[in-house]
């Protein structure tokens, strides 16, 4: 697959198309409750606190961030695993809150889920075929020769060939690389329009990560899927998505075009990060790298105003400690939560 | 399926294993052959141990082939129908009718066995039947020993069922001038201690017959001190029905018990760890509770003031069992699974929390599940055996834990008849011993830690 | 080489007993590393750079089969020595192991400050609380906080728990520090805190290390040397900067071309196939079946032989 069509995607995404979003989030807050000894109250913890952005069909978005910044959870809650505390999932101008469970049950079959763990992901009792036809049973296609087309073609589509061999194999009979293969196989084969990855590669090999991941590229392109791509390893997200959110302590910090963000990122923690990316380089024995001190805070007691400002070496007193910053939007399509852009 | 062949190949590298599995099968086969060859209900029947089934058994006979140990050779019993004529044997019957010119018949009834013991028999009785009702048939009994004496023993008239106990038969005590068998098989050289002749001896029985639709049959039972494969009990029963249904019935309690329990559990465990909140806390402390409770007792007291029914004992034992201790394990399992990312997948395609307790949780538990079933059912076994020993046992089913108490009852082991407890006390221990030999083994094989390199 | 080689390894060879063949982890594997020097052993999973550790610090689990070659340690061939000497001269003393996961492996019921103090009184004799000073002392290099000595790991994050890992390893100050994975489970500013440390480690205590992990962009951070190694056996080994710049062996070529840059545009490529198993290993060059350079030599094994300043196994060189 070669990177031009990449680019075609690209410059969609920094002129979005006027039809509506496919997916859109709106003020999504979602808290979990702490209890003390099983009874009391003891506070929340504020997972995804106020996020908001629009999914268009076809487009792949990255969702970049560090662990306890809230990603798995809005991830979740993307998925309908996890309900929202305040704010709306709407999926094709349907709220999910409105949905019964007809609807919860058709929404599932139009998401797609691929997990980090290949092998945590498949049951390790039942061979691929049996895997395969789970989530057909469960959404109803009772046909049993549908069953069997739709679990060829999604083994097609994997490119995992020859299709009966593997059927009858079991999870530990496969490679990590084909473990993988049979997860997305499984997130594909109800046909769905979006697809959620949560650091589909990171557990594989270096030189299976590429194959992976043009997979994906190439599903995503060929049936004009919208994905979501969670990721921590920035240096992938050029290759396979048109947008990138930056998201830190429960908050997206900056949403922007890949080429835009990577070349001139606006927001410090966003800067932080890709100073604390490495590329191969030889130099870098020789450097040391600028990290920002401390950690990202507890989601329990977030700091208040922006959440990055104890750490921040770009700090207004009185301002970035006390407000909470909007979005503001500097070039086309790129938004920053950072009072240095108003 | 592939898993279950690796697994089973892993297991034949344990030699317990395999000697666990062959009894195991002996005992399954046994069982089959059992059911088969005596019906469930004629078992029942029998083990009733009613006169009419059992009286041509001796009382308390040892097993026949203990004669073998032992210098002294014991008379075995047996019995002879008129009605079936048996040749080519050591023991044999003929019947032979005569009919004369006027009309009657002489019956001869021959009976002829070869004696080779060095004790005497308890008893020689003959039943005589006869349908002639009106006229009372008049019974001709005689006997001839090895060294050619003939006695006359009796005659007498018989009614449609005639016994006659040779061994209460004062007139020939009279006649031999000692106890009537001692007088029949007593060598005359032998005066102060007396001891057997052997040889072969015969009894002939004769009547005449003056109606044409008259008939006479006549059973010889002699009553050694020896009988059989297993010996027999103070109700004259044989004991190798009750040994034999002994064994279906034992496993299948055990099977059951440990198969109810075992499965309950585990879908308790894996519901209350489901759905968590206040299913998980509810069922924790009835948990709790119900390990605190006196298992054996209860079952004493349901046995005692309520029905000794071996299916409530059954039901009663798996109630008071399905909220074991072993919740416990099953729940850490759970614990550990539900968090996996498979579990997650599925919810995220819709899969129904029953689906998934069913069809992906439970699975993953069942490996380690099939070794403590296995270990679980002796401990089943022996809990039937141990309330049938107590008295508690339901006393129409014919059980090893039922001969165990028939004979600690009737005093065995003072009056020495050890067979009567052992046997049943050996088969509840290589039962035992096989279950456990095989469950070790697959624990070795399921359990990845207990496994050597 | 103008300064003194630390470590010389030459034809070390690891192999494990399993119910289904022998497992040739480490087959013939030959390097050497000079005082305040890192080198990278860069592989994929199942190439044996994990048995690599093991086979180094002797920590060999009950199925090892044959166990050979020469570790010269300070010029002193650490596998003559017996089980007992080497456990107290070389082991943690000479060179020591923070091994895969180790921020998972501290011990939960001690303090962290306990954990660190332990080497030093089982390896070096000290009393208890010099043994605390010397876990201070460690807490500095590896920048976690003094008050965090009386705390339990499970109230560090994880980047703490892998520098607390790191100080256990570096208290009995050994010349020579091997890490298995150190940050393959971090965030991506926890792993630049950590390679600042080990940087900074490398340059105030001067100790060598020994990265062995997957992950070739975080690699360059430390790497003074690259070993590639594929199959049980290292198949290219030179300077950074020369490996960087352009490897020479088919592997380590496809192996670059498979990491994603942040900077600058590349077209990614990726390797077809999976390793070989180490039980039952082809004759002749192991990565011949993958290779796209393969030609009818490749079916003898190759050489190892000098080329540009480094050495790489493979008959396009020789």
């Amino acid at each position: 697959m070669s990177v031009d069509t990449n680019m075609m995607s690209k410059e969609m995404a920094q002129n979005p198309a006027q039809d509506s979003a496919l997916l859109s989030i709106q003020n999504l807050q979602v808290w979990f409750e702490l209890r003390r000894f099983g009874f009391g109250h003891a506070g929340y913890v504020r997972a995804v606190d106020g996020v908001s952005f629009d999914l268009h069909a076809g487009e792949a978005i990255a969702v970049v961030g560090e662990s306890g910044c809230g990603k798995s959870s809005l991830m979740k809650t993307i998925l309908a695993l996890y309900k929202p505390t305040k704010g709306d999932v709407v999926f094709n101008n349907k709220k999910h809150s409105e949905l019964d469970r007809q609807g919860i049950r058709w929404y599932r079959s139009q998401v797609g889920y691929v997990q980090q763990d290949p092998y945590g992901a498949l049951a390790p009792f039942m061979n691929v075929h049996q895997i395969l036809e789970e989530p057909l049973v469960i959404g109803g296609i009772k046909n049993r020769d549908e069953r069997e087309r739709r679990i060829r073609k999604a083994m097609e589509e994997v490119k995992m060939h020859p299709v009966e061999d593997f059927l009858e194999k079991f999870p530990h009979m496969l490679s990590g690389g084909q473990q993988q293969r049979v997860v997305i196989a499984r997130a594909m084969i109800m046909e769905p329009k979006l697809l959620v990855a949560d650091e589909p590669v990171s557990m594989l090999d270096a030189s299976v990560r590429v194959e992976i991941l043009k997979l994906l590229r190439g599903l995503q392109e060929k049936h004009n899927l919208s994905v979501i791509y969670i990721t921590h390893d920035l240096s992938t997200v050029s290759y396979f998505s048109e947008r990138i959110f930056v998201m830190y302590a429960g908050r997206l910090v900056e949403k922007a075009p890949v080429d835009s963000l990577l070349q001139n990122p606006l927001h410090p923690y966003t800067h932080a990060l890709l100073e604390g990316t490495s590329d191969p380089d030889a130099n870098n024995a020789l450097t040391f790298k600028e990290v920002p001190p401390g950690e990202p805070p507890s989601l329990v007691n977030p700091p208040a105003g922006c959440r990055y400002h104890p750490r921040c070496p770009r700090i207004m007193k009185g301002l970035c400690d006390v407000e909470t910053p909007p979005e503001f939007e500097s070039d086309a399509g790129h938004l920053t939560a950072c009072w240095l852009y108003k | 399926m592939k898993q279950i062949k690796r697994s089973f190949r892993e297991l034949l590298r344990y030699p317990s294993a395999i000697i666990g599995m062959v009894m195991i099968l002996m005992a399954v086969l046994l069982s089959l052959y059992t059911m088969i060859t005596i019906p469930y209900n004629e078992a029942i029947r029998l083990w009733r141990g009613s006169e009419d089934d059992w009286y041509k058994y001796p009382k308390q006979a040892v097993p026949a082939w203990t004669n073998t140990f032992s210098k002294k050779k014991q008379p075995i019993s047996f019995f002879l129908n008129s009605a079936e004529p048996k040749t080519n044997s050591s023991v044999m019957v003929t019947k032979e009718i005569e009919t004369r010119q006027d009309g009657t018949r002489k019956v001869t009834i021959t009976y002829t066995f070869d004696y080779q013991y060095d004790d005497f028999p308890q008893d020689i009785i003959l039943y005589t039947y006869t349908n002639d009702a009106s006229k009372k048939p008049l019974v001709g009994v005689t006997w001839l020993t090895p060294d050619g004496r003939k006695i006359n023993m009796a005659s007498y008239s018989v009614s449609q069922r005639g016994v006659y106990r040779i061994s209460q038969d004062e007139k020939l005590s009279r006649i031999l001038r000692t106890k009537p068998i001692e007088g029949l098989f007593a060598d005359p050289a032998s005066k102060d201690t007396p001891i057997p002749l052997k040889g072969t001896y015969q009894m002939i029985v004769t009547t005449n017959l003056y109606e044409s639709s008259a008939g006479l049959d006549a059973e010889f039972v002699l009553h050694g001190t020896l009988y059989g494969l297993a010996g027999t009990d103070f109700k004259r029963r044989d004991l190798t029905i009750g040994l034999m249904w002994g064994m279906p019935i034992a496993l299948a309690f055990g099977l059951l018990a440990a198969l109810g329990t075992t499965i309950t559990t585990l879908v308790i465990a894996a519901i209350g760890t489901w759905y968590g909140g206040w299913v998980d806390d509810l069922i924790q402390r009835i948990t709790e509770i119900n390990s605190v409770l006196p298992f054996f007792p209860i079952l004493i007291m349901i046995g005692t003031f309520y029905s000794r029914s071996i299916w409530l004992i059954l039901g009663a034992t798996i109630l008071l069992n399905i909220f074991g201790l072993s919740i416990k394990n099953f729940r850490a399992i759970f614990m550990q699974i539900k968090e996996a990312p498979y579990i997650e997948a599925a919810r995220s395609y819709g899969a129904s929390d029953l689906r998934i307790i069913i069809r992906y949780l439970t699975p993953r538990v069942i490996p380690m599940l099939i070794p403590q079933l296995v270990t679980l059912v002796p401990g089943y076994v022996f809990l039937e055996a141990g309330l049938a020993v107590l008295g508690l046992g339901d006393p129409f089913v014919p059980t090893w834990g039922k001969i165990i108490n028939d004979a600690r009852t009737s005093g065995a082991l003072f009056e020495g008849l050890y067979y009567w407890i052992l046997e049943p006390a050996a088969l509840l221990m290589v039962t035992g011993l096989a279950f456990a030999l095989l469950g070790f083994a697959l624990d070795r094989v399921f359990n990845p830690r207990l496994r050597e390199m | 080489m103008a300064e003194k080689i630390l470590l010389d390894v030459k034809d070390l060879v690891l192999y494990f007993q399993t119910t289904n063949g022998t497992v040739q982890a480490v087959d013939g594997v030959d390097f050497s590393l000079d005082y305040h020097k890192a080198v990278v052993i860069l592989g994929e999973s199942g190439c044996g750079k994990s048995s690599l550790a093991k086979a180094l610090l002797r920590l060999l689990p009950r199925n090892a089969g044959k166990y050979s070659g020469q570790i010269y340690l300070q010029d002193v061939d650490t596998m003559t020595l017996n089980d007992d000497d080497y456990r107290r001269n070389v082991r943690w003393v000479g060179m020591s192991l923070v091994p895969q996961a180790a921020m998972n492996a501290l011990n939960p019921v001690f303090t962290v400050g306990h954990q660190v103090a332990e080497p030093s009184m089982v390896h070096l004799g000290l009393k208890k609380d010099q043994a605390l000073e010397q876990a201070r002392k460690m807490f500095q290099h590896v920048g976690v906080p003094n008050d965090f000595l009386n705390r339990y790991p499970f109230e560090l994050s994880g980047g703490m728990r892998q520098r607390v890992a790191l100080a256990m390893a570096l208290v009995t100050s050994p010349s020579l520090v091997v890490l298995d994975e150190p940050t393959s489970a971090l965030d991506v500013l926890t792993q630049a805190n950590i390679f600042n440390v080990l940087k900074r480690i490398k340059s105030e205590l001067g100790t060598s290390f020994i990265l062995i992990t997957h992950d070739i962009a975080t690699s360059s951070e430390l790497a003074d040397y690259v070993a590639v190694m594929y199959a049980g056996q290292i198949v290219e080994v030179g300077d950074s900067f020369r490996f960087f710049a352009g490897p020479l062996h088919p592997y380590s070529k496809k192996l670059m071309a498979s990491v994603p840059t942040l900077r600058g545009k590349k077209e990614l490529e990726f390797i077809t196939g999976q390793p070989p198993s180490l039980i039952g290993l082809p004759q002749g060059c192991r990565f011949a079946a993958r290779c796209p350079s393969r030609f009818e030599k490749c079916e003898k094994d190759p050489p190892t032989v000098a080329k540009d300043g480094r050495r790489v196994k493979c008959w396009l060189y020789s």
